[in-house]
């Protein structure tokens, strides 16, 4: 059987995580320590060796991204850690904020060292401002032990860290828009370029990263063992954060070494199928993601062998839908969840969604005729090539899949 | 700055002086407007953000009233209606709705006698249909004032929540 690992969650449960004294005997902050011994461009070699994909979703090669932010040449830089997860059946950051502040607070400090930047700023969902008291205290001790302020650890290197506060609008997770909110506007994604890398918060150099990103620096840099690169193999090193939800006896976030199938993380980690119930579907990183069927079981969690079976590692997140849900119905509301979080500001997002939602009603109905399914695959295809941002070129993924892995629902009769 | 005047009683001296609090907390920076107005409706019973406050906001913090009420709008935690005491947020996305949300609507209903988005007869208890609030592995779930409040697959434990409210 196989069993989850604690390399990202090795923390969990391990100190107090209000009081960084309880953080620092556990070896906190050593991460840190060993950081200022190294230049910016070898941490990002590190980081680039053990080929670490961006956690929130897009999957971008972090390594590069920091040796990248590295490179700019600017007065004043900024670290921004998107602790805005709002795809629906994603929890895992909670989990990485919950159980592990400090080490969120280091991963962000040594960001902010490797490529000079002098502020960092965290946007978390007011969804979890439960856990902002947390974090706010976790901050004013790090900077009552002078890991934050001027001078960090006789360096020389000035850092400080921001907590501010999203307001229900799942479109700010879009690194323009997560940016429009910071500056004190409603969050509408903007144009690229300019690109955040060159001008992002405040027109300054900015670098996004994913709380789960930030969360693997610390244990990856004290990893002197190599047990991090023990773990998958190809692309896809390492160990993951999952969260499991849906239909399943024991949903929760689980750390996965890469290449464990879908069948052991739904069946031995979550519990399998609650009653006597069989899988309908699956759907892969979150609402914007796609899905399978229960064919997918068998297929490794890594990214290569996910994308051959048609589907994303994405947020992380895996939705386990049983057989008293339809396809359609499953449709219908992940529609609604974009219908409701378009911004609005471009039409092809805009409009696009309304007329999937009439669409999918005819289906429902069963009114539907040909030209209405030759006329959705237009609009699908069209949100994808010309929305402004990810949202609205994504959020037709599950239906483009559905319609690949379960035609028959889209057949005329 | 008319409908601000007229608006004035909600205004109170106490309540300016715990919004100054607010505004000092987050240093007076106009930047911080959304986490401003996040603070501020909390200190406000019905959890909204009444026109008076809006412009008093837009003063002291030289921000147009455009830009407040533009933020006002777009983001759903926050409202320039009035809602209750509790607003009762249930999650109306995938993971709640494929574990019968559908029940949770109806029995919130059932017990407190009204429609979504309507405000019981005494403004203590209003109903709202939100998007993921992240508490999937507790589904079907509700959030009230920041608590979330999970496993809701009974009428009983249903009632046990309101009952602690009341």
């Amino acid at each position: 059987m196989s069993k989850s690992v604690n390399f990202i969650t090795r923390n969990f449960g391990k100190y107090d995580v209000s009081s960084i004294g309880s953080y620092m005997n556990i070896g906190g902050f050593d991460a840190l320590k060993k950081a200022v011994t190294m230049t910016g461009e070898d941490i990002a070699a590190t980081i680039a060796e053990a080929k670490i994909k961006g956690r929130g979703g897009a999957a971008y090669d972090m390594g590069r991204k920091w040796a990248q932010a590295k490179a700019v040449v600017a007065e004043k830089k900024v670290i921004i850690c998107n602790a805005d997860e709002g795809e629906p059946c994603t929890f895992k950051d909670r989990a990485l904020i919950e159980k592990d502040p400090f080490n969120l607070i280091e991963g962000m400090i040594i960001a902010g060292y490797t490529v000079d930047a002098q502020d960092g700023y965290i946007y978390m969902r007011e969804e979890y401002s439960h856990l902002r008291p947390l974090l706010l205290n976790a901050i004013r001790q790090a900077k009552t032990y002078g890991f934050l302020g001027t001078n960090i650890l006789g360096k020389g290197f000035n850092f400080n860290i921001h907590l501010y506060s999203g307001a229900g609008a799942y479109v700010c997770g879009e690194g323009t828009a997560l940016i429009r909110s910071l500056e004190g506007k409603a969050g509408r994604p903007r144009m690229k370029p300019p690109f955040i890398k060159q001008s992002g918060l405040f027109a300054r150099p900015t670098c996004v990263n994913n709380v789960e990103s930030l969360a693997i620096v610390a244990p990856l840099l004290l990893d002197d063992k190599k047990e991090y690169l023990s773990y998958g193999s190809g692309e896809s090193i390492g160990t993951k954060l999952v969260s499991v939800g849906g239909n399943v006896n024991t949903p929760g976030v689980f750390e996965i070494p890469f290449g464990t199938t879908v069948r052991e993380i739904v069946y031995d980690m979550a519990g399998g199928i609650k009653g006597d119930h069989t899988i309908r579907l699956i759907q892969f990183g979150g609402a914007s993601g796609k899905i399978a069927s229960s064919r997918i079981l068998d297929t490794p969690y890594t990214y290569d062998d996910l994308k051959k079976a048609g589907v994303t590692v994405g947020s992380g997140a895996i939705l386990v839908v049983d057989d008293r849900t339809s396809v359609l119905n499953f449709l219908r509301t992940t529609q609604a969840f974009f219908s409701h979080e378009s911004c609005g500001q471009c039409t092809p997002c805009r409009e696009g969604n309304r007329h999937i939602k009439l669409i999918l009603e005819k289906l429902a109905a069963n009114t539907h005729r040909n030209e209405d399914i030759t006329a959705l695959k237009k609009i699908v295809k069209l949100m994808a090539m010309s929305s402004l941002c990810g949202l609205g070129e994504s959020a037709e993924n599950a239906l483009l899949s559905a319609m690949q892995q379960f035609p028959d629902v889209f057949e005329v009769k | 700055m008319l409908t601000a005047q007229k608006q004035d009683h909600i205004l109170s001296k106490e309540l300016s002086a715990k919004i100054d609090l607010v505004l000092a907390s987050h240093e007076y920076d106009n930047t911080q407007i959304v986490g401003i107005l996040l603070d501020v409706q909390d200190l406000i019973d019905e959890h909204y953000i009444p026109e008076a406050i809006a412009y008093y906001l837009s003063e002291k913090l030289d921000l147009k009233i455009t830009v407040i009420y533009d933020c006002i709008s777009f983001y759903s935690s926050l409202s320039e209606k009035p809602r209750a005491k509790y607003p009762i947020q249930i999650c109306n996305s995938i993971v709640c709705s494929i574990n019968d949300n559908d029940s949770v609507f109806t029995i919130f209903k059932e017990l407190l006698g009204i429609e979504l988005n309507e405000v019981t007869y005494d403004g203590r208890f209003t109903l709202e249909s939100v998007p993921c609030f992240g508490a999937c592995d507790v589904a079907p779930a509700v959030r009230i004032n920041g608590t979330v409040y999970g496993h809701l697959d009974s009428r009983g434990k249903i009632e046990n929540l309101l009952n602690k409210l009341l």
